[in-house]
């Protein structure tokens, strides 16, 4: 089986780390090799480190309540760090009527809690997947 | 876009220092791809020959990313540009990982000429040295002056990824006694310097006097606290000079070739793993010795002598 690496962070302020921590272990035991950034980051910390790890995707974690403006923000540092490609994925405290407005900037999925594990493993080993396709 | 283009593509954006193309340069020579071999005979020898490994290495907790992130802001005060590797351990079950070294080194992270790279071993025997050794020639070649390679644990698989590079640090802190009582004899031996970090933490004085007098007294040990960078300037100077030192002599390039060979050893023994796992589980269905030492030595004459046929 192919490897993936991903990296999984927390941008803005909110120091709520339980959700990207226990994402981070579920992928490592899905055999994901996982780069954890830790809370507190800007985008562009975020862009620049999923840039310099080459993952083959992004996992944002947020909860209290910033998602609307940061996960669009990390779409955009990607894209100025020239990794447009690099799928983002993004979960937490999200209202139902947010997440269609998230899908429609980019995010390739929102999970909220009550998200069956499986469910979040399965749409990162799908975005990774295409992505490696992609690349040379 | 053809392969011979992309890889032509590649190594011109990974020389003139690129963050995307040398990181994914890295990620092709990893995973094993066809395009691994012609990128890494593509660079720049020149570089390689200039640049500097160091290697890191100690227990969990003594503070090596925190020296690394210390050694790193003081090298990006003299300009110059700094590669980073930090290997932590793959799960031998699941083949995943967590990297979270990076956390401490956030502080650099927005600065392009500090590169940055997470590694997990990947669980094969060796096969990390040449991943990382790999890594270590792509950063170089990417304008790297100097190179910090931090790995976990003081076994001797640690040790040998740190004997990839030119010059080794251990780190060590208080409160760690026992590890080091077990290896405290020829400490020196093994590595270049040794950093006593978090000096300011009671019980530094007592893990000094515990190595012994000789090694106490040593001018290759020295005393930091990383997260202040009390010493960090110091141990740079120090790294700095002992590299001139080396230089000097015959012993820099003789290092160099000595880390090459055994990354060459590594890779052969990766290269032929599934060659004798194919032959020994297929092949040699019977006619085996029952005992393994010498069931290797009758598979290893066959694949000599096979070979040798081969070439001729």
């Amino acid at each position: 089986m192919e490897l993936y690496r991903i990296l999984i962070g927390k941008p803005g302020l909110d120091g709520h780390d339980r959700g990207a921590k226990f994402i981070a272990r579920a992928l490592r035991d899905a055999g994901f090799e996982v780069i954890y950034t830790g809370i507190r980051r800007t985008p562009d910390e975020i862009a620049a480190s999923a840039v310099q790890e080459d993952v083959a995707a992004v996992g944002l974690s947020s909860m209290s309540g910033a998602h609307a403006r940061l996960f669009p923000a990390v779409l955009e540092a990607l894209d100025k760090a020239g990794a447009k490609d690099i799928p983002v994925l993004g979960g937490g405290i999200i209202p139902a009527e947010d997440i269609p407005r998230l899908k429609k900037a980019g995010i390739s999925s929102v999970f909220t809690p009550g998200t069956p594990v499986d469910t979040i493993i399965n749409a990162f080993r799908e975005a990774c997947c295409q992505h490696h396709q992609q690349r040379c | 876009m053809q392969p011979a283009q992309l890889l032509e593509q590649l190594l011109e954006r990974l020389h003139r220092g690129d963050s995307r193309s040398v990181a994914r340069a890295i990620s092709l020579v990893e995973d094993q791809t066809e395009l691994g071999p012609a990128i890494m005979q593509g660079l720049d020898q020149q570089r390689l020959d200039t640049a500097l490994t160091v290697g890191i290495t100690g227990p969990p907790g003594a503070g090596k990313s925190t020296l690394t992130s210390a050694l790193v802001h003081h090298l990006r005060e003299q300009g110059l540009r700094v590669g980073i590797i930090a290997v932590d351990p793959s799960s031998s079950l699941t083949q995943g990982a967590l990297l979270g070294d990076r956390i401490r080194m956030m502080d650099h992270a927005l600065d392009r000429d500090v590169v940055v790279r997470s590694m997990a071993t990947r669980g094969r025997l060796g096969g990390v040295c040449a991943s990382a050794g790999a890594a270590m020639r792509i950063m170089a070649a990417s304008g790297c002056r100097i190179i910090l390679i931090e790995t976990v644990g003081i076994g001797q698989s640690e040790m040998d990824i740190a004997s990839l590079a030119d010059i080794t640090l251990l780190v060590l802190a208080p409160g760690f006694g026992d590890d080091i009582q077990a290896m405290k004899a020829g400490i020196l031996e093994v590595v270049d310097l040794l950093v006593i970090n978090k000096a300011d933490m009671p019980g530094s004085r007592k893990l000094l006097l515990d190595l012994g007098r000789e090694t106490a007294n040593s001018d290759r040990v020295l005393e930091t606290v990383a997260s202040e960078r009390q010493g960090t300037e110091t141990l740079l100077e120090r790294i700095l000079a002992f590299e001139t030192e080396l230089r000097q002599e015959e012993e820099f390039k003789q290092r160099r070739q000595r880390s090459l060979n055994k990354e060459t050893v590594d890779w052969s023994i990766e290269l032929i793993r599934a060659r004798l796992t194919d032959l020994v589980d297929n092949e040699f269905l019977t006619g085996l010795d029952q005992d393994p030492r010498a069931a290797a030595e009758q598979v290893l004459s066959d694949v000599l002598r096979n070979s040798l046929t081969f070439q001729r």
